[in-house]
Order: structure tokens, then C-alpha cells, then sequence
């Protein structure tokens, strides 16, 4: 169970972002997740809140996008969809691709309550 | 249109939007901040650290992982024993409890930290730099993390490594990399342990763990070992100088 370890980086990460734009608290959380990051999203939304208690995000809801999973054939050059364990070229069936999409565990924006106006961004 | 779900964002107006433009505020004083960093931020930019420390003492790094009792202790036995004459090895160990995995190597006469996780089913970056402070690698070779037993966990987590090798015991069986595959995708090497069983056992078939293996499009090479007997070991111990090689 490492989403509560995941959940734990990601209120780092959003604590800072809320620090260096002077905001009272976070509302909303967008996190991309790609089946093959090793992360589940269920596990991820469940340990949030333990992670979040008493933080800038406590009250804050996270959002979770789920990634497809999508190779490129280094063989015949097309893009393909792909399973977590068959990550084959649908086109040709040769198994050497690069996953160009699908392991993602990337936190993409929050939404900031009370931001003080006029601050630098610097994210 | 609504201002809710973004769905009135179009490429015409989406920088008076954004961060930082003329709009970023709404109506009730939210903001939104595009952020684009990766959750383990973090983690990988100890990882980077701790890559960089053993570049500066020339040190190749390996970080092993299997399920528990696949037989990575053994290994490393096994590779000190034919080994050690010739390289400086040196041992992270992490386990839940318990430093019967360092005492089995500093028995051997190599250094060996052990990292306690307590409930942490995984080592990660920072974990590995702090028992880096208790190790030093004046002189030292190679450095083998022993990861927390587990197909699972230590496969999001970079420590800083230069290769991942995997363990894959044959009473296992050899679907192993279809049904962990974001452990299998991430090993540079796969080592078949306790290969001694193999004609026990009758049905771990190498060929389908290989296969197994390319269908995730991973083309690291397995090798077939037995700690036990020594079967196998000089391709994994010729792999293993190769890179030990390189780092110098």
C-alpha cells in the first residue's frame, strides 16, 4: 500500500504550490494516472484524506484522470492501444514498442481558495 | 458553457486562463495553478542525488527486487562468495524487521546496513541516502540494494540506481511478469532463481517466462540461476564485472 506514501508526496508538492501563492487553502486537486505508474487510483483516493488531515488540503477534493495506454511500434512506426501486460504492437504483433502513454502519476493543476492577487506564480 | 468544468476554455482564450492571466481568478477569489510535476518529484530528485554520489566514487549500483523468499540474500551470498576476491561489494539491506539479512552478509566479511521500514512495504530514495551516510564507499565496486520483498511497491520508486534486476523464483511460476508488470517492465535483468527446482518442479517453463516478459516489450535478458549449486551463475557474475566495468 504505497498510494499513502504517493498521497503523502503529492500534499508536499500542493502545500507548496498553496505556500508560494500566499493561498488559505486548496479546493481541488487534478492528478493524471497511467495504470502502469504502479499506482490505483481506488487505494490513492482512499488514502488522501489520511495524507491531507490537518494540511492546506485537508478539505480539498482530488481528481483522478485515468491515462490510456498507448505504444509506439519501433518496428512498423504506428500507434497502438495496449494492455497492463501485453504491450504488443496491435498492427504487426511486435513486441517492440515504446509506451508513449500509461505510466503517468503526474499532479496536473490545483485549484487555490482565497489567493492573495498579484502574486509571481512560480510552480 | 459553465464555469465549472473548464469546458468554455478554448485555444483562443485559454492564456487569459491560465495561471498567471488576466482571468486566473474567479469569482470567488479561487485560483487555478497548473503545477505538471511528477508526484514523486521528490523522491526522483533524491534519486538523482544519490546516482550522482555513486558516480563521484565510481560505484555501479544495483537494485534488487522479487517477492519475499525468491532468494535475493542468497544471491548475494553466492555472488560475494565468487566474487569477493576480486570486487569491493557493499550491502543495503531493507526489510521490515530484523538484521538477520546484514549479519548473513557481514558474515561473508562485507559491510551491510540494514534499513528497518517498520510497515513500509517499499525502500525509498531517501531511505537509500540516509544508510548511504553509514557506508563508505572509499574503494567500493559495487553496491547492491536489497529491496523490501515485494512484486508490488518498489517498482514506482527510483533510488538511484544504475540497473533494476529482478528475481523471479521458479516455484513462483513463470506468469510472474504478466501479472506484475509494472515490476517486470522496469527490470533491466531477470534472474530465474532456485533453477536447481526446475526439474522438480516440472512446470516453470523459462521459455514462457521469457515470453511473458516480451509482451510487456521488455527486452532485458534472463538468466537461469541456482545459488544453491552455483548452476548459471558465471553469465549473471560475467553480466554483473561488464557493468561494474563500465562505471569506472
Amino acid at each position: 500500500m504505497h498510494e499513502l506514501a504517493i498521497c503523502q508526496a503529492l500534499i508536499g508538492q500542493v502545500s507548496d504550490v498553496a505556500r508560494s501563492n500566499r493561498a488559505a487553502a486548496v479546493s481541488d486537486i487534478f492528478v493524471s494516472i497511467g495504470p502502469l505508474s504502479g499506482v490505483e487510483g481506488p487505494l490513492m483516493q482512499n488514502a488522501f484524506p489520511i495524507a491531507a488531515a490537518g494540511t492546506v488540503a485537508g478539505a480539498a477534493k482530488l481528481h483522478l484522470r485515468s491515462m490510456p495506454i498507448r505504444v509506439h511500434c519501433e518496428e512498423c512506426g504506428r500507434e497502438s492501444e495496449a494492455g497492463m501486460n501485453r504491450l504488443v504492437c496491435e498492427h504487426c504483433g511486435d513486441w517492440r514498442t515504446r509506451l508513449i502513454s500509461g505510466d503517468e502519476l503526474l499532479l496536473q493543476r490545483v485549484i487555490l481558495e482565497n489567493a492573495a492577487a498579484g502574486v509571481e506564480k512560480n510552480v | 458553457m459553465c464555469d465549472t468544468c473548464g469546458c468554455n476554455v478554448t485555444p483562443g482564450n485559454e492564456h487569459l486562463v491560465a495561471a498567471g492571466g488576466r482571468f486566473a481568478h474567479t469569482s470567488s477569489g479561487a485560483e487555478s495553478v497548473e503545477v505538471l510535476k511528477g508526484l514523486l518529484d521528490a523522491n526522483d530528485r533524491q534519486a538523482l542525488h544519490n546516482r550522482e554520489y555513486f558516480k563521484r566514487h565510481s560505484v555501479f549500483a544495483v537494485n534488487l527486487m522479487s517477492s519475499p523468499g525468491a532468494g535475493k540474500t542468497a544471491l548475494l551470498e553466492a555472488t560475494i562468495d565468487a566474487l569477493g576476491a576480486d570486487l569491493n561489494i557493499a550491502v543495503v539491506e531493507g526489510d521490515l524487521e530484523t538484521e538477520n539479512d546484514a549479519n548473513r552478509i557481514r558474515d561473508k566479511g562485507v559491510p551491510a546496513i540494514q534499513i528497518s521500514t517498520g510497515s513500509a512495504c517499499h525502500l525509498d530514495a531517501h531511505m537509500v541516502h540516509n544508510a548511504l551516510h553509514e557506508l563508505s564507499l572509499d574503494g567500493i565496486d559495487v553496491v547492491f540494494i536489497e529491496n523490501v520483498g515485494n512484486l508490488v511497491c518498489p517498482a514506482s520508486f527510483d533510488l538511484g540506481q544504475h540497473c533494476n534486476v529482478a528475481l523471479l523464483s521458479t516455484p513462483e511460476g513463470h506468469d510472474k511478469p504478466a501479472k506484475y508488470p509494472v515490476m517486470f517492465r522496469a527490470a533491466d535483468v531477470v534472474l530465474i532463481t532456485k533453477s536447481d527446482l526446475l526439474e522438480v518442479l516440472g512446470d516453470f517453463d523459462p521459455d514462457a517466462a521469457e515470453s511473458y516478459l516480451r509482451q510487456i516489450a521488455n527486452p532485458a535478458p534472463l538468466y537461469n540461476v541456482s545459488a544453491r549449486t552455483g548452476d548459471g551463475m558465471t553469465t549473471w557474475l560475467e553480466w554483473l564485472r561488464r557493468e561494474v566495468g563500465r562505471q569506472r
